[in-house]
């Protein structure tokens, strides 16, 4: 059935940050979650009570015969029917830059969850700066592979634009961590200035700063 | 209650009638009761010593207990063969299957077409109309007297997965995984309105005689016919008919009049010529009038999510199909939505195919290795089977 765990210095870094954050044996939503990769991990390495939403039927029927609770759906429709607090956790992973509406999903992530974790690219990241700057072209980097008529990314933004939404919408930064592919997170101080140009992705412990909202 | 002697064959199955005394009535969401009812049911594989393997298949509409192929090669073929045989997700080698005909049924279980004990004559008209709940609980008077306290699966598509949403609501401590395709947690008003036309059709036969059909030995075989006919354009997609039959006739050219002109129309007509022969008008009433009723939400005041407030420890995986127009994804989203909003287990698949509601009864691989993947998975956490 499932596959042969993998040798630990095989997980992919930001799962094995994630892996890190995730309290063992919380309740955890994996938004997006694709085959469940990191769904297993976290059933398997943290014993969370795990769920997934993701949109490809393929995806779904993927994970179910990795033994995952899986439901089909998107993370702009269907966060809405869950019950406030009905998780510790809830991952969106590279995602929160191709929904509909950011905003509105990061309030959706908190109020279904006591936490969130965030992961996303970094617009602001030196190589997407330069690239503009110096080719007038949009960047294709290691965070943003695909090529503009082809991304599903229609609301990148920088740290900094996340760190000032969170700001916003009275969400509490917890960690943060630079992600580079390959490399071990590091983690950041998300607020200065030099880390929106260094990290290519961050990856983000958010919590409601207020209990009541 | 008593046992007609069970034949068995080559996976163990077993087929039989049990008979419930007076002591034990069928008691009715209408408020009567079924006094000696009789459950015709087949079963496929052995109970385990610890009887934690037991599956119970629920049927749809017009189908009956042969959910499996029996009696080896030559053997009856069963409806759901792609999912349940040796290998397949329901494995009478692993599990023991048990798949009853429904109350008000006409395949050897006590409906319209039975004996009603207390005068001698076929029920007919006189039988009580019985609800989705009805059937549920007279299989879970079947599970337990075949001595599962907790079955391990119950599955079912269309009106089987009606019966599924519904042992959930009613009797959630005695199952431990549920799978609901290609269903509903209420009948719309559009389903409601196609069995409306499929028993008008019934009844507007002479030969139904006011559902007193069996004393005057006769049959509303047109009537039946072209209730299944309509029912049947429901059960595909218009894609899945236009593929199959596009404007093909039938002969070299138009009869320029009212034959079967379109091999669509003799398909048809097939259809509407072989379900006669199989199915009884009255249970055809019975069966669909308890589906029209079916309305989980309704019993749990209007908000599904409460019909599933004692179901957070079920296993739940709904599927549907993306072509299917009779119970259309958006029925199956309600109910996942339900199962989240009470804290259940749920996942979901919509399967991508244009073969309509249909598509539940034939060879859906994705169907298959999602459905073996979830019954396996739960069989690990359950730790038994």
């Amino acid at each position: 059935m499932s596959a042969p765990p993998p040798d630990p210095a095989d997980i992919r870094p930001d799962f094995r940050e994630i892996l890190r954050l995730v309290r063992p044996g919380s309740r955890v939503l994996d938004v997006g979650c694709g085959e469940g990769a990191l769904l297993e991990l976290l059933v398997r390495e943290n014993r969370v009570d795990g769920r997934g939403i993701e949109i490809s039927p393929s995806g779904v029927s993927a994970c179910l015969a990795r033994g995952l609770a899986v439901m089909q759906g998107d993370a702009d429709r269907d966060l809405d029917f869950f019950a406030a607090r009905a998780f510790d956790y809830v991952i969106l992973s590279q995602t929160l830059q191709a929904v509909q509406r950011p905003r509105h999903v990061l309030g959706e992530l908190l109020r279904i969850g006591d936490k969130a974790v965030v992961s996303l690219p970094n617009f602001g990241h030196w190589r997407v700066r330069l690239d503009l700057l110096a080719h007038g072209r949009m960047p294709v980097t290691g965070a943003l592979p695909q090529p503009w008529w082809e991304t599903p990314n229609i609301h990148l933004c920088t740290v900094h634009d996340f760190t000032a939404v969170c700001e916003e919408l009275e969400i509490g930064i917890d960690a943060c961590a630079a992600l580079a592919a390959g490399k071990p997170a590091r983690p950041i101080d998300p607020a200065r200035g030099i880390e929106n140009w260094r990290a290519e992705a961050a990856l983000f412990l958010l919590s409601r700063r207020s209990r009541s909202a | 209650m008593s046992e007609a002697a069970p034949a068995t064959g080559k996976f163990g199955e077993a087929e039989g009638v049990i008979a419930f005394g007076a002591e034990a009535p069928l008691r009715l969401d209408g408020g009567g009761r079924i006094d000696n009812l009789e459950i015709a049911y087949r079963t496929y594989g052995a109970l385990n010593a610890e009887r934690s393997n037991a599956i119970l298949v629920c049927h749809a509409l017009t189908l009956d207990q042969h959910v499996a192929a029996s009696g080896g090669a030559g053997g009856r073929r069963g409806w759901w063969d792609s999912l349940v045989g040796p290998g397949l997700p329901l494995d009478p080698t692993r599990h023991f299957i048990i798949c009853a005909n429904v109350v008000g049924g006409c395949m050897g279980s006590t409906g319209p077409s039975s004996i009603d004990p207390r005068t001698g004559a076929t029920w007919g008209l006189t039988f009580p109309v019985i609800t989705i709940a009805d059937m549920v609980r007279a299989q879970a008077m079947l599970v337990a007297a075949l001595g599962v306290e907790k079955l391990f699966a119950v599955i079912g598509g269309s009106m089987g997965g009606m019966q599924v949403l519904q042992w959930a609501a009613d009797y959630p401590d005695r199952l431990f995984a549920a799978v609901c395709i290609a269903a509903a947690a209420r009948h719309s008003a559009q389903n409601i309105a196609f069995h409306e036309v499929g028993r008008q059709a019934i009844m507007a036969d002479p030969d139904w005689r006011g559902g007193g059909y069996a004393a005057a030995g006769a049959r509303p075989e047109k009537g039946l016919a072209v209730a299944r006919m309509a029912a049947h354009i429901t059960y595909l997609s218009e894609a899945a008919l236009q593929r199959k039959f596009g404007r093909e006739l039938q002969g070299d050219g138009l009869s320029w009049g009212f034959d079967a002109d379109f091999q669509v129309e003799s398909y048809l007509r097939h259809q509407g010529a072989s379900f006669v022969g199989r199915f009884d008008a009255n249970s055809y009433l019975y069966i669909t009038r308890a589906m029209d009723y079916f309305d989980l939400a309704a019993a749990h005041g209007g908000v599904l999510a409460r019909a599933f407030a004692a179901a957070r420890d079920v296993r739940f995986c709904v599927f549907s199909f993306t072509s299917d127009w009779l119970y259309p994804t958006a029925e199956s989203q309600a109910i996942v939505r339900a199962l989240n909003a009470a804290g259940a287990r749920a996942s979901f698949v919509e399967i991508d195919t244009d073969r309509g509601h249909d598509a539940f009864l034939l060879d859906e691989p994705v169907l298959r290795a999602a459905l073996g993947g979830f019954l396996e998975s739960a069989a690990l956490v359950w730790g038994r089977p």
